[in-house]
């Protein structure tokens, strides 16, 4: 079976060559200073730093031109192990590998490779910059790769979907003791409610309105309650069904506390009937409701939409629901620590959870770039991850310390192409206000 | 015939790197297809490359193995020992193993290696001598190496060299005889060869090179051998390492082409429909020259090994063998060679080099237009893997020779680190 491994990630921009790291691991390695032996290789001059360290590669050169025996790939961690009591020293390990990831140790006479220090790098938490983190990810693959997808394989949805990739992984967590909701949008629209008389799940789901789900699902969860048949209440709506029409109903569970777990999909618009605009739409951005162009609007030339995006999820914050929280596919761990938390809260109340999801189709971007697109909405602070609940408040999840400039988010799509300067200016200015409205409601909650 | 013959998709013969190699394309590709792996060797897969240390007893024989059954269960691999291949009926698709048997292959990979080249010196058959290229002749040496005084080694390239040296730890009296006026000629230049040499004399041994044996009798210590210059020598344990060759007597009659070794493009495939050849027995295009050439060494097996695997099973993810590089490295007395590349200096060329006495640090390094040809370090540890990718992907160094002659091992990685990463 194929699998993901943990790695040792090195972002160069955040490295200025102090050399902790080095030696950090020469210490955990060889009981010395000696920067030499250090495993990871840290080489470059001036502001310009580059790394030289083991990749654990999936298909090991080292390993295929030891003639000892003494490499091999450990299926469990996708660590590269060394066997010194196979080893002949031979060196040819060195030759095969194109990455100076194996090299001499010219103290110890033998070669040396990182081997994560079995899953507890030394040299991560020794960088003070943040330059190298331990990438643990691929657990989660790993362990949703042996859960059963809930969803019948073949949905409708456009080529490259990031609500597919979504919703597949979050009924997978949330399991099949669970009874689902999708009201009008993408998700009924790509087959979760099936054809022909075959739902698209292999969970009971149902289509309310736009206007009831929350309330019908509250209802249903009741109604499970009162035969005494514990269940997971799970609606998957889109950002329109749930800012616009079907707020009031939302917005009522919120306050009753219903126990149940409501994710939106949000994809800053009516996708699914061709695009329309919803409040949650960003200012500026092109929708088939908010033209661009000379002559679109009564005669008057259009920009895209003129409004800024309503914050849903503040919103649901100040419902003092059990849970709320924002995510992103781009961060799936985050993604994953917020599904169980909210999933735990809506045993006992009402969990909320907002996940970015980007729209190859509407927001015009190639199918490939939806993990790219999604993290520069992160990394520009476009978007915010953050979790609250009553007790411990709002913080930030992925906090983003200098974040990138939003046209290098805007620039990686077509809705945003036709942007002015003033706009441009406009929709930064929302960013950093945004931001600072959200961390001062952090430092408030934690307050008391 | 006339009874049902076996069948089976995949055929490799042999059972070294290039084979495994290929067991390993195959697989990636078509998990189900039956393959089968038939080896004249008695034993599981192991390393020709190996067995120096062996004969040391650095590594116990029984733990040298690349591969168990358990790995050819999983892989669906029937994998037979003592099975060697007597001929090839192309024209059938057709491999007569030794045992008379036949099997029907879809697609068949020759990954058969080489065998010692024995030099037709009179007398050679009237006394017994050893050689080392299988686990069988490395534990017979092993053991005759404890008990010898008196040795001769024939030829100084890196299995006579390591025999050599075994015999020195071990006390014999040892005596180096090469035809060629260096050491390890083909693998390190004189300044490289000359610093093995002085550790060789340094340690007792003594080294006649630009000499040749004439004749060889037996004696009452073993055997006596008489040189070109009229010296004669009594060895009490003779080894023959006058390098390689394939065996490629089951080719008669097949149609595939060959020379020094099976002639094949840059998908390994030979000049018949159905058949690859790989690894020691392959003679492929080299980086260095549009011929093809012999290029027996362990690295290049394995590169060979993947394209041929991945051709036969049709793998479009396929890349063409870049070419042969040489890549050698070798230990001797507690230090180190590295070699990448062509020790030929190109039209053109430059060549630079650094040596430290006090470290006895020995750099070389052969640039042609401002990209790298060949690197030669002894005691000098760079990344060989890196610099055969500098070789390989003609990357221009104009800018930071100095830098790279100067640290290598630095200034390699950070144009990894920048260029490959």
């Amino acid at each position: 079976m194929v699998r993901a491994f943990n790695t040792i990630a090195f972002d160069a921009a955040k490295c200025d060559g102090c050399g902790d790291c080095m030696v950090a691991c020469a210490q955990a390695k060889t009981g010395t200073d000696d920067i030499a032996r250090s495993r990871i290789q840290i080489v470059g001059r001036e502001k310009d730093f580059e790394l030289a360290l083991c990749r654990q590669c999936a298909d090991p050169k080292c390993v295929t031109v030891c003639p000892a025996g003494a490499l091999g790939k450990d299926g469990e961690t996708g660590v590269i192990g060394w066997d010194a009591s196979k080893c002949v020293d031979c060196l040819l390990c060195t030759v095969g590998c194109a990455y100076a990831g194996i090299a001499l140790d010219e103290v110890s006479g033998h070669v040396s490779k990182c081997d994560t220090c079995d899953g507890n790098p030394a040299c991560v938490p020794a960088c003070p910059h943040g330059a190298l983190k331990y990438i643990t990810t691929a657990n989660i693959y790993n362990e949703v790769g042996d859960w059963e997808d809930l969803f019948a394989p073949g949905l409708a949805g456009c080529q490259g979907c990031n609500t597919e990739l979504l919703m597949r992984h979050t009924l997978r967590r949330v399991g099949p003791d669970t009874v689902l909701a999708t009201p009008p949008g993408c998700v009924p629209g790509m087959g979760s409610v099936g054809f022909n008389g075959t739902t698209g799940t292999k969970v009971p789901v149902f289509h309310p309105l736009l206007t009831n789900t929350a309330a019908m699902l509250a209802g249903i969860k009741r109604q499970y309650k009162r035969v005494g048949r514990e269940i997971n209440a799970l609606a998957i709506a889109g950002d329109g069904g749930a800012s616009d029409v079907g707020f009031q109903s939302l917005s009522g569970a919120a306050e009753r506390g219903e126990q149940m777990l409501f994710m939106v999909v949000d994809n800053e618009g009516y996708m699914n009937t061709g695009m329309q605009r919803s409040s949650c739409t960003p200012y500026g951005a092109w929708t088939s409701t908010t033209p661009v162009g000379a002559g679109c609007s009564a005669g008057m030339p259009s920009q895209g939409k003129t409004q800024d995006a309503k914050n849903l999820p503040l919103i649901m914050v100040n419902h003092r629901c059990a849970y709320v929280a924002t995510a992103s596919t781009a961060y799936m761990e985050d993604l994953y620590e917020k599904l169980d938390k909210a999933l735990l809260a809506s045993k006992t109340g009402f969990a909320y959870l907002h996940v970015y999801s980007p729209c190859t189709t509407g927001w015009r971007f190639p199918t490939h770039q939806n993990m790219e697109v999604a993290r520069k909405a992160v990394e520009t602070n476009f978007v915010m991850l953050w979790e609250f609940t009553p007790q411990k408040g709002l913080r930030f999840t992925k906090p983003v310390d200098d974040p990138l400039p939003v046209t290098e988010y805007l620039k990686v799509m077509g809705r945003f192409r036709h942007l002015s300067e003033d706009q441009i200016t406009h929709i930064q200015g929302k960013v950093v206000e945004n931001a600072k409205f959200v961390q001062r409601f952090s430092e408030q909650a934690h307050g008391g | 015939m006339d009874q049902a013959m076996e069948q089976t998709k995949y055929l490799i013969v042999g059972s070294s790197h290039a084979a495994l190699e290929a067991v390993s394309a195959i697989r990636m590709h078509d998990p189900e297809g039956s393959l089968t792996v038939v080896t004249r060797d008695a034993h599981l897969p192991y390393s020709p490359t190996v067995l120096p240390y062996v004969v040391s007893g650095k590594s116990a024989p029984e733990r040298i193995f690349l591969r168990d059954d358990d790995f050819f269960a999983r892989n669906k691999v029937s994998y037979r020992p003592k099975a060697a291949l007597a001929a090839l009926h192309a024209d059938s698709n057709t491999a007569e193993l030794a045992d008379g048997s036949h099997l029907a292959y879809e697609k068949l990979l020759l990954a058969t290696g080489a065998s010692p080249a024995i030099p037709p010196i009179p007398g050679i058959d009237t006394v017994s001598y050893h050689v080392l290229r299988t686990l069988d002749d490395a534990l017979k040496l092993r053991d005759a190496i404890a008990k010898s005084k008196q040795a001769v080694v024939l030829g100084a390239g890196l299995v006579g060299m390591h025999a050599a040296e075994n015999l020195v730890k071990a006390g014999a009296s040892v005596t180096i005889v090469e035809m060629s006026d260096q050491l390890t000629a083909g693998y390190f230049d004189k300044v490289a060869a000359q610093m093995i040499e002085q550790a060789f004399i340094d340690n007792g041994a003594k080294i006649m090179t630009g000499n040749r044996v004439v004749r060889l009798e037996p004696s009452p210590v073993g055997a006596k051998l008489t040189l070109e210059n009229g010296t004669t020598l009594e060895a009490d344990l003779l080894l023959v390492a006058t390098g390689v060759k394939p065996e490629m007597a089951y080719l008669n009659g097949s149609g595939v082409e060959h020379g020094q070794g099976i002639l094949v493009d840059d998908r390994m495939q030979t000049s018949v429909a159905n058949v690859w050849a790989a690894g020691d027995c392959a003679q492929a295009r080299g980086f260095f020259t549009d011929t093809q050439v012999m290029n027996a060494i362990l690295p290049d097996a394995t590169v060979q090994g993947r394209v041929a695997g991945m051709a036969m099973a049709g793998d479009p993810g396929i890349k063409e063998y870049p070419g042969g590089v040489p890549l050698n490295t070798y230990h001797f007395f507690g230090r180190h060679a590295i070699s990448v590349g062509s020790s030929k200096v190109p039209e053109g060329g430059e060549v630079v080099t650094r040596f430290d006495e006090k470290t006895g640090r020995y750099l070389k390094a052969i640039f042609q237009d401002g990209r790298l040809t060949g690197i030669f370090g002894v005691n000098e540890f760079f990344d060989g893997g890196v610099m055969c990718q500098l070789i390989l992907r003609r990357i221009d160094l104009t800018d930071v020779k100095e830098r790279l002659l100067a640290n290598p091992l630095a200034v390699g990685r950070e144009i990894m680190s920048k260029t490959w990463r």
